[in-house]
């Protein structure tokens, strides 16, 4: 904790210098592996069958050899959903064309809403190489068992609901290993040479 | 090469989104940047951001109300363990001298049961209730859903 707020500070004192803060992203990055529990499966060892928001069918396999950024989140989300993908928009923008060997995927967990055309039209907004997975309630609960993710519905009292969703964003290896977590909180300056590090 | 193309981005949004930069005051309080993400339809809802200033005395805001929405409330995005939650806010703190900014990430204004779909350079009136200092509307301007925020000259 400590090591944290010095680490803050740190990077406000040289928040003129990229490099600097680059080179504390990856020193902290290396930091979060060791503290971050429990972490998701391999990708490699996951058992789940979900639909894009193009129709397709998507398995783990299908992601095999790739990098991959994966996060939950649902389209009737107003504020933590569309920061998140801004973010993830961004870092690709930033990221160029290594982005395009990127796989980046947001699993609904509201498959109730979230019809692959939901998430088409909601997708739309961001960055086109971000694509969608939804599913039965079934299917959702298996690929969240295998990210250690949690969701639930919250009703809002007028018979609609809200969703409490693991915030995070899953970066997996091509060998479908686990590399890192960005949390939702963190500077999204750190978040790029994370993301680096898994495009290798 | 950003920059420039940023400035002449900013230069080209300045007349619509002039309403968005303007200052509201009430008492000891000036309410400016009130923003929202257009929405896709009318079904989900929608955001509110706004940011408070308070030269006075601590005061809270208690309440939003908007012609565009059945139900506004206040919410907080609260990452607990790595879960999101967004818990009803009963009131917002306005501490005395601060400046306190419903954005992204943290407490916001969610708008539900829309009265119609927000588009782009749209632009709604909001109610904002403080404990103290009363009511006081502003107008919110709609930005695209990519955006970070209305394009204000220093409105960060």
């Amino acid at each position: 904790m400590r090591r944290r707020a010095l680490i803050g500070s740190l990077a406000g004192l040289a928040a003129g210098s990229v490099g600097y803060m680059l080179a504390v992203g990856a020193w902290r990055s290396r930091d979060q592996r060791a503290t971050d529990d429990p972490r998701p499966l391999p990708l490699t060892e996951m058992d789940w069958r979900l639909t894009d928001h193009r129709g397709r069918p998507i398995t783990p396999a299908d992601w095999q050899g790739r990098p991959v950024m994966v996060f939950f989140g649902f389209t009737f989300c107003p504020d933590i959903c569309p920061t998140t993908l801004l973010n993830i928009s961004d870092w690709m923008e930033a990221l160029g064309a290594d982005a395009d060997r990127l796989t980046v995927a947001l699993v609904t967990v509201d498959p109730e809403r979230d019809t692959p055309e939901a998430l088409a039209d909601y997708l739309s907004n961001f960055d086109p190489r971000i694509i969608g997975l939804t599913g039965s309630a079934e299917d959702i609960a298996r690929i969240a068992q295998d990210f250690r993710a949690t969701y639930r519905q919250v009703p809002t009292g007028d018979g609609d609901y809200t969703m409490d969703h693991t915030a995070g964003v899953f970066l997996f290896r091509p060998d479908g290993g686990l590399a890192n977590i960005i949390d939702f909180h963190e500077d999204p300056a750190f978040a790029l040479p994370k993301i680096r590090r898994i495009l290798g | 090469m950003r920059n420039t193309l940023f400035s002449a981005a900013a230069l080209a949004l300045l007349a619509p989104a002039a309403f968005a930069c303007e200052a509201v005051t009430l008492g000891d309080l000036t309410i400016e940047h009130a923003w929202s993400r257009a929405t896709i339809g009318a079904t989900r809802p929608a955001v509110f951001y706004v940011e408070i200033r308070n030269g006075g005395a601590d005061d809270a805001l208690t309440g939003i109300a908007t012609p565009a929405a059945a139900m506004p409330m206040l919410h907080e995005t609260v990452v607990t363990d790595g879960v999101a939650s967004m818990p009803h806010a009963m009131s917002v703190p306005v501490p005395a001298g601060e400046i306190v900014k419903l954005a992204p990430g943290g407490y916001h204004g969610m708008l539900m049961q829309l009265t119609g779909a927000l588009n782009e350079g749209d632009s709604f009136p909001v109610t904002l209730t403080f404990e103290k200092a009363g009511e006081v509307t502003v107008d919110v301007e709609v930005v695209p859903m990519r955006a970070e925020g209305p394009s204000c000259e220093g409105g960060h």
